[in-house]
């Protein structure tokens, strides 16, 4: 019996039956006091058995269920783990939150049901998309990850929320209908060449034919599949609904969506790409993702500059990272990928842990605007420090893992691109003045009256933080082994 | 001539891929909120009338659970609720004014011979003979997209978005007979869902804004 | 010399039921309001009430005036003896061709445009400034839906076009949908009916062509009458022949030819009808409309061309 729970498939379905569950069961009791520990009890039972699930693939190589409707790899089990783990230390988070939130009035009972059961629902949604092996339900857990979370971002029902509610809502929606139309001509090129159509989506038996299949039809799908993931991920010039959907919401949710949804959609389209390169057998695709990355980077660093408000100015710094990453992956070769996946993970855990300090920053200031947040270090100093150390981690400066990551994309790049080296640079400084213009006088500075004292739970941010430390320091061989055979998978050569 | 080589039905198929396309144009053309939910549910119709058509002219009866999706959601469910909406809060008569309607209908001429370069390169490969509808599909939600660009009023851009959706459901059926029945089937909840948050976001924005003017959201900006 | 004989035949013919096809319009447009209205013969009765009556001219009138209604009406006669009434492979068949026709329409709208100004009123110019206005935006409507149909056929004779849709086997073109339609709207236009324009009303601010034409009477105005009548009549069978072509005689012979004539009048009728019932739900749209009407005749066109492109060509 209990041989039977902890079989491989069993873990697998049970990491996606646990939200899925539990956004059934919050949906009738998230208003209660309960439902934030119950909230964390979900998150943590399906972090137990992702971690299962990731301890199998890390042994036995990658799984494919027998109906062939899911395929775990080197590659998304450890988005899977990454994904769970930021999903439990955020409901740390989200429980006192949300019940200060609820004490206060902003949010209704009716809303906390919503917030909690769509807490679990976002992340099923994104799981699914991760697990399955089918491109067309990724579109579904992709599209249904915008449907989760839309009514989050306008949860407290200001007109600033409600706008930035319609215009994720529209953007994203507009912009992933490009996708479906890609995944369409996939489709229509792969049923060219096999003869049995159910099969022709999964995304394992594409994989192994993917040398096969039309390659101007690929092209003109990756186009599309580009356009429409890429709003997903905020890239620069679709990027307009992302400060806007972060920066209205519960704040735990823009930690969930910076952190772990903007992976989702660039999982996705790295997913196509290892589906077009041995077709095109050129890298164009790389090309297309190499200037959308770089353009993000470039822009979202200065848009950074002119931001008034805390959480929308770290949502940019999410756009240009998710453009740094894009362009790793643009760029291909074993160690851009490698210095690329392991980005993934030290910038999900530091957006999460300062999207945590950010809203307990607010909640001490009672307001978003960075002009009035000021002096945290003196007031709070337990905020301050952490939201100190989480923008000297963010903006890469070592011994913090984002520059670990950050070294190993530049010293791709220089191999490939010398002379993009030093647009990247630029870029990085622009963006590291930025950060700091802002959150020096926040953290340091006079501490105006008005502040009230809350009692923050920072042990999810120290967590965190330590880990960007460890993997700053030393990335363990565990984790590096992990990683170069996902690297192996992508680009077709490991580093180690 | 060229048309010959193609079947009766394929002609019948081709020619209901004119008149979607042809709606999408309307679409673009009319101010009245009714009766652009009316051409809306036309459209569905007429992307129902396709799916029959393909599903018993190749056999594929897996498409008939589509097009009766198709005509419950996109025929029945959605205009109903919109109009229901629209008499609801009371914007029957509103007329939106839509600034350069020419230049909007030249462009959206525009996007159809974009799509058409555009998926050049596919109809030279492909066995069906519906392959010369990608290029139409693609048409579809270009304009689609031209519509809610071009309107300020949220119920048009909804219209808009779902005219997306019948595009792409246009280009799975025409031009690969339809994806697999559970891609179809997770689609089709997905505009469920949406359909219900657009109604839900209707509320909102009116209670908010007091009209549903998408003008009025424009709070938020890219730089202060 | 047969064969001339029949392409005369066939002229006078159509110069023959052209008032009959107005009247007949105006019988059932009466039907369908709930009126008393004339006979369909009653047009005949006019004209030929007009053709005893004097001729009265203004005092600066100049020969061009004069001129106008005979070159007028010869042009549009000539424009009726080119186009496939019943029969097809005429000796007119040489010219039948489309851009010949159109250059016809322009040639007479040219003339009577400088008659409108000729004599100087008010009245005149300005029926002539909107004639022109109006034709110049239905023109490229009309020219891009019949290169549409063009590319189908491969010919802008008209003789060959009827003849490919009546040899060929039964195909269904979409891009036919969309000129028929547009061709319809650039018909109501050129034709000046409602929405465009009203025949049977003088109010000066909505008058087109009979501002044009006020000046004129006796045999000069029955001659305008009954070329604007004859255009009506040619617009009519050129549209119904190109996307219903059945029933015109391929051979020569008593039978085929009185099918086509019979099957002619048939269409000319139903189309007849069509006018009518359009003409009785549709209101006149203001002048600063018709762009706006047209524009959507031309778009309609421009899409008939599309879709041939992109979905006909294999």
């Amino acid at each position: 019996m209990l041989n039977l729970i902890f079989s491989t498939s069993s873990a697998l379905y049970l990491t996606l039956l646990f939200p899925l569950v539990g956004a059934g069961i919050l949906a009738l009791c998230g208003h209660r006091r309960m439902a934030g520990p119950l909230n964390l009890i979900i998150c943590i039972a399906t972090f137990i058995t992702s971690l299962k699930l990731a301890v199998d693939v890390f042994y036995s190589g990658s799984i494919i269920t027998p109906s062939n409707y899911f395929y775990v790899d080197a590659f998304n089990v450890y988005l899977v783990l990454l994904n769970s783990f930021v999903g439990m230390t955020t409901a740390v988070f989200s429980g006192p939150y949300m019940a200060h939130e609820q004490k206060i009035g902003r949010v209704k009972s009716a809303g906390m049901r919503l917030y909690h059961s769509m807490y679990q629902g976002f992340l099923f949604t994104m799981l699914l998309a991760l697990m399955t092996n089918n491109l067309g339900i990724l579109w579904v857990a992709v599209e249904g990850a915008t449907l989760a979370t839309v009514l989050l971002v306008s949860l407290y029902r200001t007109p600033e929320s409600i706008e930035a509610g319609w215009k994720y809502f529209l953007i994203c929606g507009v912009g992933i209908a490009q996708a479906l139309f890609g995944t369409t001509l996939i489709y229509f090129a792969a049923v060219q060449i096999m003869p049995d159509s159910s099969q022709a989506l999964m995304w394992s038996v594409l994989y192994s034919h993917a040398a096969e299949l039309e390659p101007t039809v690929l092209l003109l799908a990756f186009v599309f599949l580009i356009v429409g993931y890429g709003t997903k991920i905020g890239l620069v010039p679709l990027h307009n609904w992302l400060p806007d959907a972060h920066s209205e919401g519960p704040t735990p949710m823009s930690a969930i969506l910076s952190g772990l949804l903007l992976n989702i959609a660039l999982y996705a389209v790295v997913r196509f790409k290892m589906l077009i390169d041995p077709a095109l057998g050129t890298n164009i695709a790389g090309h297309i993702m190499m200037g959308f990355g770089l353009l993000s980077f470039l822009v979202a660093g200065l848009l950074l500059h002119r931001q008034r408000d805390i959480k929308r100015m770290f949502s940019y710094s999410s756009i240009e990272h998710m453009g740094l990453i894009t362009f790793a992956f643009g760029i291909g070769g074993p160690l851009a990928t490698f210095g690329a996946l392991l980005h993934m993970i030290v910038h999900s855990l530091t957006k999460s842990a300062i999207f945590v300090t950010v809203g307990h920053a607010t909640q001490a200031c009672k307001t978003q605007s960075i002009e009035q947040i000021r002096g945290l270090i003196n007031s709070q100093p337990k905020i301050g420090w952490g939201l100190l150390i989480g923008t000297i981690a963010i903006a890469g400066l070592p011994p913090f893992g984002v520059f670990t990551s950050e070294f190993l994309l530049f010293s791709a790049t220089i191999k490939s691109y010398p002379w993009l080296v030093i647009t990247l640079l630029i870029g990085l400084s622009i963006a590291f003045a930025g950060l700091f213009r802002h959150v020096q006088p926040m953290v340091f500075g006079p501490c105006p009256q008005g502040h009230i004292h809350i009692k923050a739970n920072m042990w999810p941010v120290a967590l965190h933080l330590c880990l960007i430390l460890w993997l700053g320091i030393a990335v363990p061989d565990v984790l590096a082994g992990w990683i170069d055979q996902a690297t192996i998978m992508i680009s077709g050569k490991g580093v180690l | 001539m060229d048309i010959a080589v193609f079947t009766l039905a394929e002609q019948l198929i081709l020619t209901l891929a004119a008149l979607m396309l042809f709606t999408s144009f309307l679409l673009l053309a009319q101010t009245r909120l009714l009766t652009l939910i009316h051409i809306f549910a036309l459209q569905g119709g007429l992307l129902c009338a396709t799916t029959l058509l393909i599903a018993f002219t190749y056999g594929r009866h897996h498409l008939l659970i589509s097009a009766a999706i198709t005509l419950g959601l996109k025929v029945f469910f959605i205009p109903i609720q919109l109009q229901k909406l629209v008499t609801h809060l009371d914007i029957k008569r509103e007329v939106e004014v839509v600034g350069h309607p020419s230049l909007i209908m030249l462009g959206g001429a525009a996007l159809v011979l974009f799509s058409y370069y555009a998926v050049l390169p596919i109809r030279e490969l492909s066995m069906l003979a519906t392959r010369n509808t990608i290029a139409v599909s693609l048409a579809i939600i270009l304009l689609g997209m031209l519509l809610i660009i071009s309107r300020r009023k949220a119920v048009v851009q909804v219209v808009g978005f779902m005219c997306m959706e019948n595009g792409l459901m246009f280009a799975a059926i025409s031009a690969t007979h339809g994806m697999p029945m559970v891609v179809e089937l997770g689609v089709a909840l997905d505009v469920l869902v949406a359909a219900i948050l657009f109604g839900i976001f209707f509320f909102q924005i009116r209670t908010e804004f007091g009209s549903l003017d998408v003008d009025k959201l424009n709070r938020l900006k890219e730089v202060d | 010399m047969n064969a001339w004989i029949l392409a005369i035949v066939q002229t006078v013919l159509l110069l023959l039921i052209a008032p009959l096809l107005s009247g007949w319009v105006k019988w059932v447009k009466c039907k369908m309001q709930c009126r008393r209205g004339p006979m369909p013969w009653q047009p005949y009765r006019d004209l030929a009430k007009l053709m005893r009556k004097e001729v009265v001219l203004a005092e600066h009138a100049s020969p061009l005036f004069r001129a106008t209604p005979y070159l007028v009406f010869s042009v549009t006669v000539l424009a009726c003896s080119v186009v496939p009434a019943f029969t097809i492979g005429l000796p007119t068949a040489a010219i039948a061709d489309v851009i010949v026709l159109v250059g016809f329409f322009a040639l007479g709208r040219f003339f009577l445009s400088l008659a409108g100004m000729d004599i100087g009123t008010a009245f005149g110019g300005m029926g002539a400034s909107r004639e022109v206005t109006i034709s110049s935006l239905a023109e490229p409507a009309m020219l891009l839906s019949i290169f549409t149909l063009s590319m189908t056929f491969a010919s802008t004779n008209l003789n060959n076009m009827v003849h490919f849709t009546l040899t060929e086997p039964f195909q269904i073109h979409p891009s036919f949908i969309f000129s028929g339609l547009s061709l319809l709207l650039v018909a109501t236009a050129e034709c000046g009916r409602i929405p465009i324009d009203n025949p049977a009303t003088h109010l000066e601010l909505t008058m087109v062509h009979e501002a044009m034409i006020l000046e004129y009477s006796g045999r000069h105005l029955a001659l305008l009458e009954w070329a604007s009548m004859l255009k009506m009549l040619i617009f009519g069978v050129l549209i119904t022949n190109l996307f219903i072509p059945w029933g015109i005689a391929l051979t020569s012979g008593f039978v085929p030819f009185s099918v086509g004539a019979l099957s002619m009048m048939a269409k000319l009728m139903g189309i007849g009808a069509l006018l009518a019932v359009s003409e009785s739900v549709l209101a006149k749209m203001r002048l600063f409309r018709a762009p706006e009407f047209l524009s959507l005749a031309f778009i309609l066109s421009l899409l008939g061309m599309l879709s041939h492109v992109v979905l006909e060509v294999h």
